[in-house]
């Protein structure tokens, strides 16, 4: 992997801040996005451009084989079965309540159990809440081991006979810890419930195969992964697709409209109601292409090294605390330093070139867990080097010494 | 962009030496407010008499900027008259979107108008100023 190469489509990074070159250590929120995937869009604009599946005209076939040669990208990324068990949405954030309130309103009902996890992202968490406060089913919480993993002898115990549907994120974007999602999706199945997958922070960044992991649904996100914003996508076993009624109605996802019937198109049609994110679904088959020429498994491997290397030289500052497990993470580390608040750590890292998040990550019941009420978190992609991470280390130091100075 | 704009030496004092960080008698109006966005909370207390607040203090959680503009703003609210204390909290506004102000009750609080050169923060400082105007228009109410 040439890192340098990889660097030079991304135009973004060539630049500095407030007088130093960018950092970026903030992909987990939003990743950066090479020229080929802006070329994409802007071509899409200047050449192609017209609605899908309506006009008979050659732009609107030309829009039409875009959007929908995307849409097998995307299931072939996956490894879906077929492309029609891709429904393309806005993120994973619509992709998750989309079965939320697609599915789980629909079979759920008093006596049955939902179970997550408290690592969840508000957006695989809230809907749930919003799901048993309708149907008086019961949310269940499996527990976490003090570094923040799962144990499978608490799956078993968690998940029972009346558990309806199970939704885990495969990699949580604070502790960066990777979920046992084939096993616990075994144990789902066995109960006679659903697995559903919040895949945001693990399809960027290694091979995700549906139908090895053996899930019902998975949500993802395109703007993580080298793609465009409000684009995403929500994968689902055909026959459960089949079974849902859509949540949106309107243009495009009709069959027959009669004054007070209307029956729905085939899936994935009847879940895209409106004119869709056409530009959006070919900047994410682009992101999709970039990434396959490098290859999942080479990120994979280079992200793992970064964060082995991130959590060794963080762990040299005195002060610091890493949360989360050493092992089995992904590239980002979560972190506070003694007596400097993250949003000050933020400003200062700042004002140094270096951009890092701080708050709660949308983790508010993951932060109550760690009994923290904000964190600083540094996430890695496939453009990070060894001297980011080195730059970050000395910011971290000069804002202890800048805080230590200031407070003195 | 400058550093030390924005974390001056008083502000850096305030923070590590809160003032009226507490909490007063079950009678005192109690505001709590947070920052959805960054998990930043303020627990604001008010003591109340005859349209008048004579005592203030706070608890929460949050950065220097924010914990610092609590500290500052308690302290000067205190023996202030509701409209004054309204007053006050919009020359707070003020200072935030960059204007000149002068805080006669408390020349401290001129030390946050760095945080104007630093948009990200502004929320930051203005929790505590939030608190102090929901607290008061919430009496006004009654």
């Amino acid at each position: 992997m040439n890192i340098n190469a990889i660097r030079e489509q991304f135009p973004i990074l060539h630049q500095e801040i407030n007088g130093h070159p960018l950092v970026y250590l903030d992909s987990a929120a939003s990743s950066q996005k090479p020229r080929s995937v802006i070329d994409a869009v802007k071509r899409y604009y200047e050449l192609d451009n017209a609605n899908v599946h309506r006009g008979v005209h050659t732009l609107g076939s030309r829009a039409t084989d875009a959007y929908e040669g995307a849409r097998a990208k995307v299931a072939a990324f996956l490894n879906a079965e077929t492309p029609e068990q891709i429904i393309f949405t806005r993120g994973t954030t619509t992709a998750l309540n989309l079965v939320a309130s697609g599915y789980a309103r629909a079979v759920c009902g008093e006596g049955d159990e939902i179970v997550i996890t408290p690592m969840e992202h508000h957006s695989n968490l809230i809907p749930w809440q919003q799901v048993a406060k309708a149907t008086g089913a019961t949310l269940k919480y499996i527990p976490l081991q003090p570094d923040g993993t799962i144990s499978l002898a608490d799956v078993e115990k968690t998940i029972t006979p009346n558990t309806k549907v199970v939704s885990v994120t495969y990699v949580s974007n604070v502790l960066g810890v990777v979920n046992p999602i084939k096993e616990i999706a075994a144990i789902a199945h066995r109960n006679g419930a659903i697995m559903v997958v919040d895949g945001a922070q693990s399809t960027p960044h290694m091979r995700v195969d549906v139908q090895e992991l053996g899930v019902d649904f998975y949500a993802f996100s395109g703007h993580k992964m080298c793609g465009p914003t409000g684009i995403g996508a929500l994968y689902g076993k055909k026959d459960l697709l089949n079974g849902m009624e859509p949540i949106e109605y309107g243009g495009e996802m009709i069959d027959f409209v009669e004054l007070y019937e209307s029956t729905w198109k085939e899936i994935p049609y009847r879940f895209e109601g409106g004119t869709p994110m056409i530009a959006g679904a070919v900047g994410l088959g682009a992101a999709i292409d970039f990434l396959e020429s490098i290859g999942m498994d080479e990120i994979d491997r280079h992200e793992k090294q970064l964060a082995a290397y991130a959590y060794d030289k963080l762990s040299t500052i005195e002060g610091i605390t890493i949360y989360g497990p050493k092992e089995n993470r992904v590239g980002l580390v979560t972190f506070n330093l003694d007596d400097v608040h993250p949003h000050d750590v933020a400003t200062v890292l700042d004002s140094k070139g270096i951009a890092v998040r701080a708050g709660h990550h949308c983790c508010q019941p993951l932060m109550r867990w760690l009994n923290v009420s904000a964190t600083a978190r540094a996430s890695f992609y496939l453009y990070n080097t060894e001297e980011d991470i080195d730059r970050l280390t000395d910011g971290l130091i000069q804002t202890k010494e800048f805080f230590g100075h200031a407070i003195g | 962009m400058q550093l030390d704009d924005l974390y001056r030496r008083v502000i850096m004092d305030h923070y590590k030496n809160p003032r009226n960080r507490g909490t007063l008698e079950d009678d005192a109006v109690t505001i709590n407010l947070n920052n959805p966005t960054c998990g930043d909370r303020i627990s604001l207390q008010l003591q109340v008499v005859d349209g008048k607040v004579v005592d203030a203090k706070f608890t929460g959680e949050g950065c220097s900027i924010s914990m610092s503009s609590a500290s500052m703003m308690t302290e000067a609210v205190k023996g202030q008259t509701f409209e004054s204390a309204i007053q006050m909290a919009e020359k707070f506004s003020a200072l935030m979107k960059g204007d000149s102000v002068e805080f006669e009750e408390n020349e401290d609080i001129e030390a946050l108008s760095g945080v104007n050169k630093f948009p990200a923060r502004i929320k930051c400082a203005t929790l505590a100023w939030n608190a102090l105007r929901k607290g008061i228009e919430n009496q006004n109410k009654e």
